[in-house]
This record gives C-alpha cells, structure tokens and sequence, in this order.
C-alpha cells in the first residue's frame, strides 16, 4: 500500500481543546475524506456539524440523508464514485445500517464508520455512554464476514484513530470502525494534528492496466485486488450477490466458498499486522484487566488502587477491538490467575476473552448496564476478589 | 494533585463556554492536563446547567468530577442541586444577586459576586461568564490570567474579543478584592 | 455446416454487444417479461444519445427489474433491495461529471425504498431513475405492491387487493421530481425518447414503465401472456399532454394515462450546494468538483448537447411517432 503525507488543505494542524466528535471529523479530514453522508443522532451528531461546516473548504461535500439505511448507501456509491467517504451514528442508526454494511462488505468497499455508542436497548439513554454495540458491529449483518473497529479512549485518539481507520479500509477494502461511546464523543481535551507531512495516509489503491484485464476482486484471502473510479472507463459491475473475480453474480456454493473465505481471511491471515494493543505491567502479574474505550482510563485509575494494594495487576488496552487479539489473550491467559473484564455493557467482550482463555485462568465479567462509566471501586472490588 | 471543578448555572449564562475556556487556557497555555465534561440533553437547553473540569499536571484518567475542590454557581436551582456535592472546605463562588445561599457555616469557602450586574455595567449581562471566570482565576490560581486571555480567540466571537478581556479583567480584580477579605485557606484548597 | 445455435457468434454479432455484457447471456427474464423491453430501449436512446457510455453509470436494486445493473456494459451497482437510490446519490456526488441512472422494479423503487424516492425527487439530485412497474413483487413470487390495483389477484393478497395503490406520476411531481413521463412496454419509442431526454435533463427524471409480468401478475390474475398485455396496453393506454398528474391512477385492467407530465427547470441539489456556499462564502469557496472556469465551460457544453440532442429527437422521432401504435408526439409535446 502506498502512504503518502496527507493533503495539507484538510489538516488543522496545531494543538485544539476538541471533543471526540469533532476529533473524527478532523482525522477524516486528514486522512482525506472529502465524502460524508449522514443522519444526526446523539451523541455522534457533532461529528457531522463539524464536516458540514469544514466541507466547503477543503473541497468535501456533506450530505444529510433521509436516515441511516440512505447514509452507508450512499457510501457505497461515493466509494466507487473515487471518494474516501465517512459516517457517523450511535446505536438505533447502527442497527439500521446493518443491511447495507454486509453490502459492503461483500462488495468490499472501503469506507470509515464512527458509532458513539449510548446507552440502549432502542432509544435506551441518548445522551449518555455505553459500549453495547460491540457485538452488533461484529455480527450483526447477516451471514460471515469480518470488519475492523477501534476504539479510542480520548479525542486524542479518536483523531489518531479515524486516520488510522481510512488506512486500514483502503488497504484490506473493508469498512472500518470507531468504537467510541457518549463520554469520549462528548468530552474536550487537548488535541494535537500533527503538520500534514507528518501525517501518513494510504492513498486509494487504483488500478491502472489495460482496461479489458480490470478484475474487481481477487479472493487470495491475503490481500485485495486495486479498485476503479466510476467513469474512468473500466466498466466494472459490483453486485452483493456471490460473485467471479469480474465481479458477476456466480451462484453456487462453490463461488461463496471462494468468497466468503477470502472476505473472512484477508482480516484473520493480517491480525497480527492490523491489532494494536497497549499493555502495562503484564509481565509477573496476577490478574489481568483487559478493557477498550472510556473504559480503560477508569481502569487505570482502579488499577492504581490495587497496585497500592500490593496486587501485581497488568492491564491490556485493545484498541483495535476486531478482530480480536486472539493469540495475545490465550498467551496471557496461561500467565495470570485471573483476567477481569469491565465493560459498559452487560457481558460482551468477555466472551471473547473466555473462549480465548479456555479454561487457563479464571475470567472475570464486570458488566454494567450503562448510561454512566464504572465506579474505579466496583473494578478494584472485582481485581481484589478475581485474585483470591 | 487533581483538581475538579463545577461550573453551573441555567442554559445562556454561557457555562459551557466558562469550561471551554478554562480547559483550552490550561491544556493549552498552562501546560497543564484538562478534560472538560457537560451536561447533555434537554438540561442544556434551558433548565440547570453544568459543565465540568477534571484537572492534572499528569494525564487525566477519570474523566468525571466526583467531589469537586470548586464550585461556581450562577443561578439558584444549580447552588441547591451542587452546593451539597461540594467538598468540605472546597470553594464556593457564587452569583450575589441570584443566589441565596444557606448560612455560612464554615463547611465551605464562600465568595459572592455580582457578576451580572458587573457585566450590564460593561455593555451586556452576556458577559457575565467572562467576569466569572476573572473571579475564578484570582480566587482558586488554578489557571493563569495571561492563559485565559489566550485561550479567548475562537471561543468567543472575535468582535467581543476586546470587551470578553475587559470583563474578565473586572471580574478579576474583583476577585484579588474578595481574596483580601476572606483569604483562601491554602491547607483545605481544592 | 452445421445450423446449430452458436452462442459464441450471436454474441460476437449481436447489435446489443456494445451495450450489453455479451458473456452474460442468455438473461433471466421470462419470455415475454416486459423488463427486456425497457433495456432494449435503453441501449437504443444511449446509442442515439451519443453520450459517452464510460460516463454513464447504472444502478439497480433488488428484483426482476433490479438485474438490469448485471447486463448492462456500463459502471454499474447492484445494490440492495430498495436503496439503488442512495447508492446512485453517493455516485453521483463523489463524481458529478457521470450521468447515474437507477433502474429497478416498482417494489423496490416505492415500497421498501419510497422514503429514498420521494427524498431524492425533493432534492431534484441529477439521476434519472425508471421505474419497471409490473405491479408486483416478481422476484419473491408475484406479491402485492404498492402500485398494485385493487381487487387485483396477488400471493399475498389472494383474495384480491384492497389496499389503495400509489400512482406513481403523481407522487414524484408532488415530492418536486423536475421530469416525470410514463409509458407501457408497448410505447418503446416513446420510452426511448424519454429516455434520451431524462439523459439530457438537469436534475430528478423519473420514467415509469408499465410492463407486464407475465409468470406472475398475468397468469394469477388470468390476464393471458405478453402479447395479451401489450393488447390491453393498445386498447386503454392514452396520451395526454395537458393531464393534471392528479388524475392518472391505474385501475385494475383500466385506462392508462401516459405521457411526458412534468418538465421543468429548477436548479439540481448540486447546484443549490454551490449557489448557496458561494453566496455566503464567496471568492473564497471552491465550487465541489471543479474550479468556476471549469464549470462554466462544462455548463457551457451540457447546454449546447441538450440542444443538440433535443434537436436530434425531435427531428428523428417526430415522424416515427405518429405511426406508433397511435400515439403521437403529442404526449411528448
Ligand atoms: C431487505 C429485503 N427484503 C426483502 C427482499 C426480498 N425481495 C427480493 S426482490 C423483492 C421484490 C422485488 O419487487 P420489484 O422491485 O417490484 O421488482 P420485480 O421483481 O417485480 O421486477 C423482494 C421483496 C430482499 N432482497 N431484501
Ligand atoms: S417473474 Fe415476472 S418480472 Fe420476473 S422475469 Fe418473470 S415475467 Fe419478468
Ligand atoms: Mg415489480
């Protein structure tokens, strides 16, 4: 993949006392996003204000659509159209977008989706955090498939990461995911843009071979194939049925084999490559906390107590969320007597952990059923009790 | 050593804004670390109104004020809703003129000025955060007045740029007066 | 030698070859479906149109009608079931120098995607979009749709419709829709011309062909087949020019009001965009897409090809047209 220094035009560079929201308008923009197309819904809204006011100045074009369905549809086509596009949304938009997500992630298109999560079920607390679209982001289309989150834990990240989220997108061709909820899209701190030379983006892949040999996919489950922009004269089709390389409908069980692995593989055969974690501590720990999001910064500060405490506590930030890490947790898993698990939800990603963990230590869930963040006491309650 | 503090009022006495600005001069101008939190949803639209700072020489890690060190409070509703959830020996400043506040007992440090009445002597009571956050810095030093003025531009529009500095110059000085008569005990500081 | 088919020459030799993807036939479609006819009609006003096919890009939903996508050599999405038209939107906002057309069947255009329609007529965004109206739901099995008449026979209506249909002319001239014409499969010139002129118009154009199904609407409503439905469509299909779009609902088996109903000029979402920011941010604001000079010489051609391909049609179809199964350009007038 081709990095290349962003376009200064798009990047604010300097230091900025941001919110979340506005934090991913401006990585959009950096990353060279000049497409958005969304529906406003709290607490993600923000971000969209943000590209509305900054589009006309960089050359971008926002669009609000008639609901959330409308929005990722939209993306599809501004992706082929040769756009690098963005939404952004919370729970209810999220599950309205369900249907077309898998359109695009079978027609493997890139394109960047924030979800700020609140606190549900349905209209549950708008205005307020939670982390319980982990699951739905991950499975809730219909049929196999895999995606890329991250989940930021500051505006500072949330920048960094929706940058990091265009790069990923264009370089495996899936949609990508900001995991971020109510507390970080909402809450202002310092936010540094890097200049714009500092600042590395992956520029659209685009094919350019003789016209007749322009094959859309390419199902190596390694890697994916360069794509083409609508009225460059390539002809392509793209279609959500299982399709051939050229991208024709090829119905048969045979052709979804093909398919289906290489949607799942090009992700798992590049986990290691695509997930990014920060570890504290883990070496000689007893218990380990493994948390994403707002979250983790509750659990530094639980984690502080039980270090007082004279527990050897380690701490594991997945910030990439999906896939998995996998491998790191079933290492870790066989060093710790324990591994606890707070989420602003009611037990989510903890199943991942149990089954990585696989009988080697004991997992501990902290659930919580929203519209606040932990109590630290309730976390170190649960470190104190996982390593007795 | 953290500090937390509330600021709080009803919707249009520019709360929101007193926060943006104390947390972008800290982070930005203070070399100090800041997470600046609010209240969302229909309260902020009219009804009692908060905003927060969570603030460090490290990172901040909890986001949101537990027991705040500082409490401004513009408006009666928000004195009798957060007065309680104000530390023992933490700061009080509060509107004088729109709040009634219960005996002074001691529990906290209380400081009273007419901050609207300070910002329609100026030009407009829209103003008055501006005399707030004057009075809040020369009382609690968290945050330098040569910060706060930086951290103006963009916050607020830059036609009232001049008179938001005047402003907060007032509600300054009016603070060093109070801090004369009422020294702030250092030992139970935020 | 030997008189067997060979699938090879046809395609090589077909006059279709330049249009269609070739190695994709034979097509789906039952004989006597009328989605073929629209597609033939299709091909005839791009080619007569002279637009630059590589900047033409199709879009389509889900159904019968929505595979047209699949067999057109053309960019071309085949989207999900009733949002072609936010797909075609994305297209054509991230590259406004295309020409995006949406072809799909009446379920999917005004059932499960209605809300995309009428909100895509309301922006005036510059897409054509044709409607395939078999007053059923042909994929799934001959289900009612929302343009199905009533006391018409339908898998989930068995007992005939009771439900009020939608007509569609008038829902689209209502939501602000800047061309609106409907023909019957029969009316292939017209439809034609219809074409080539939503091609060249600035802004929403919608077509509506009534076509038949005949697998399913036909036969479970006991209509005959194709050439039974192109002769209703002889017998009660009419033109008129002057027609209130108010008053041209379809009954079961009655009249059918056809015609160019709407054409008029009202700048396209696009243009509002960059009417509106230049005027509040003026020298300053770079019109999306392109530079001022850009645009202008582009303004510049469109205008000059819309008159020129207007011209064209009117020359060519003016004599066509009175033979026509009796309908002459009276309707496109
Ligand atoms: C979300 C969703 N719901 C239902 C379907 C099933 N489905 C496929 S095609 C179709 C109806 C198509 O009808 P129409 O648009 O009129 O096209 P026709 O087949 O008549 O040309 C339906 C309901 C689907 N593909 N997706
Ligand atoms: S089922 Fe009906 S609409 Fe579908 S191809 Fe056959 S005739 Fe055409
Ligand atoms: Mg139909």
């Amino acid at each position: 993949m081709r990095k290349t220094a962003a376009d200064p035009k798009g990047v604010l560079s300097g230091a900025h006392f941001l919110d979340g929201d506005h934090a991913i308008a401006e990585g959009a923009l950096a990353a060279g996003c000049r497409f958005f197309a969304g529906y406003p819904i709290t607490p993600s809204t923000e971000t969209a204000e943000r590209f509305a006011e900054r589009c006309p100045g960089v050359g971008g074009l926002f669009i609000q659509m008639e609901d959330e369905i409308a929005s990722i549809a939209a993306l599809v086509g501004a992706a082929w159209g040769g756009q690098k596009v963005m939404t952004v949304t919370s729970g209810p938009g999220l599950s309205l977008m369900m249907e077309n997500l898998g359109l695009a992630v079978m027609t493997e298109t890139p394109m960047v989706i924030a979800d700020v999560q609140r606190a549900g079920p349905s209209t549950g607390l708008p205005t307020l955090p939670g982390q319980q679209d982990m699951m739905q982001v991950r499975w809730g289309s219909h049929g196999d498939y895999r995606i890329i989150a991250l989940s930021p834990d500051s505006p500072q990240e949330c920048f960094d990461l929706t940058v990091e989220a265009f790069n990923l997108s264009e370089t495996y061709r899936v949609p990508v995911f900001i995991m971020t909820d109510e507390t970080v899209g909402h809450m202002h701190e310092k936010v540094v843009i890097p200049p714009a030379e500092e600042i590395m983006v992956v520029a659209r892949n685009l094919y350019d071979g003789p016209k007749e040999d322009y094959r859309p996919y390419r199902f190596t489950g390694k890697d994916v194939a360069p794509m083409v922009r609508a009225g460059d004269g390539y002809r392509f089709h793209i279609t959500g049925l299982t399709h051939d390389e050229r991208g024709y409908p090829a119905l048969t069980p045979a052709q979804n084999v093909k398919v289906v692995t290489h949607l799942i593989e090009k992700i798992d055969s590049n986990a290691d490559k695509i997930i990014r974690l920060e570890e504290e501590e883990v070496e000689g720990a007893e218990v380990l906390v493994v948390s994403y999001g707002i979250t983790s910064r509750i659990v530094s500060r639980a984690v502080q107590l039980a270090r007082e405490a004279g527990i050897r506590t380690g701490t594991l930030r997945l910030i990439t969320v999906w896939p998995f890490a996998e491998r790191r947790i079933r290492e870790l898993a066989g060093q710790v007597r324990a591994i606890v698990v707070p989420e602003i939800n009611y037990g989510q990603m903890v199943r991942e952990v149990e089954r990585c963990a696989a009988g080697q230590c004991r997992v501990v869930s902290v659930p919580h059923c929203g519209g606040a963040v932990h109590d630290p006491d309730v976390i170190l309650g649960a470190i104190q009790e996982a390593c007795q | 050593m953290t500090w937390e503090v509330r600021f709080s009022g009803f919707g249009g006495q520019g709360i929101v804004r007193c926060a943006l600005i104390t947390g972008k001069a800290l982070s930005m101008y203070d070399n100090k670390f800041a997470t600046m939190t609010q209240s969302f949803g229909p309260e902020a639209r009219g009804g009692a109104c908060a905003s927060q700072l969570v603030i460090s020489e490290s990172r901040v890690l909890y986001p949101y004020v537990t027991l705040p060190g500082v409490l401004v409070a513009l408006s009666q509703d928000s004195y009798n809703t957060y007065e309680p959830k104000l530390r023992d020996g933490g700061v009080l400043i509060y509107e004088e003129d729109l709040v009634q506040p219960k005996e002074d007992t001691g529990r906290v440090q209380m400081y009273a000025a007419p901050v609207t009445r300070m910002a329609e002597e100026i030009g407009n009571r829209i103003f008055a955060n501006l005399v707030t956050l004057g009075c809040f810095a020369a009382i609690t030093k968290i945050v330098s007045a040569e910060a706060m003025k930086n951290a103006l531009p963009g916050l607020v529009p830059d036609r009232f740029l001049a008179v938001n500095e005047k402003a907060f110059d007032r509600g300054y000085e009016y603070g060093l007066e109070l801090l004369e008569t009422r020294p702030l005990s250092i030992e139970e500081a935020p | 030698m030997s008189t067997a088919f060979d699938e090879e020459t046809f395609r090589a030799e077909s006059p279709m070859a330049e249009f269609l993807r070739m190695e994709r036939m034979p097509h789906i479609w039952c004989p006597g479906c009328g989605i073929g006819t629209v597609v033939n009609c299709f091909a005839e006003a791009v080619k007569k149109s002279g637009i630059d096919m590589d900047k033409l890009a199709v879009v389509s939903g889900i159904g019968c009608s929505g595979r047209v996508a699949g067999y057109v050599k053309l960019d071309s999405i085949h989207s999900t079931h009733g949002r072609a038209i936010p797909v075609a939107t994305g297209l054509k906002l991230a590259n406004p120098d295309l020409k995006v057309v949406v072809v799909s069947g009446d379920g999917d255009i005004v059932g499960i995607g209605g809300n995309h329609f009428i909100h895509a007529a309301r922006r005036n965004m510059d897409i054509m979009v044709i409607c395939i109206n078999n007053f059923t739901y042909g994929m799934t099995g001959g289900q009612v749709t929302p343009t199905t008449p009533q006391t018409a026979n339908a898998s989930t209506t068995p007992y005939g419709n009771y439900e009020y249909p939608f007509s569609l002319p008038f829902l689209a001239d209502a939501c602000g829709a800047t061309y609106v014409a409907r023909w019957t499969s029969l009316h292939a010139r017209n439809i034609t011309k219809s074409i080539r002129e939503g091609l060249s118009h600035k802004g929403f154009s919608f077509i509506e062909v009534i076509a038949p199904c005949t697998t399913l609407y036909q036969r479970r409503n006991r209509l005959g087949d194709g050439m039974d439905a192109l002769a209703y469509y002889r017998e009660e299909a009419e033109v008129d020019k002057e027609v209130d779009t108010r008053n041209v609902g379809i009954d079961f088996q009655g009249d059918i009001t056809m015609g160019r109903f709407v054409r008029r000029e009202k700048p396209t979402y696009l243009e509002a965009v960059n009417e509106r920011y230049a005027n509040v941010l003026g020298d300053e604001y770079q019109l999306y897409g392109m530079t001022t000079p850009e645009r202008e010489e582009k303004e510049r051609r469109e205008a000059e090809a819309r008159a020129k391909a207007q011209a064209l049609v009117e020359d060519e179809e003016a004599r066509l047209m009175a033979e026509d199964f009796g309908v002459d350009e009276e309707g496109l007038g």
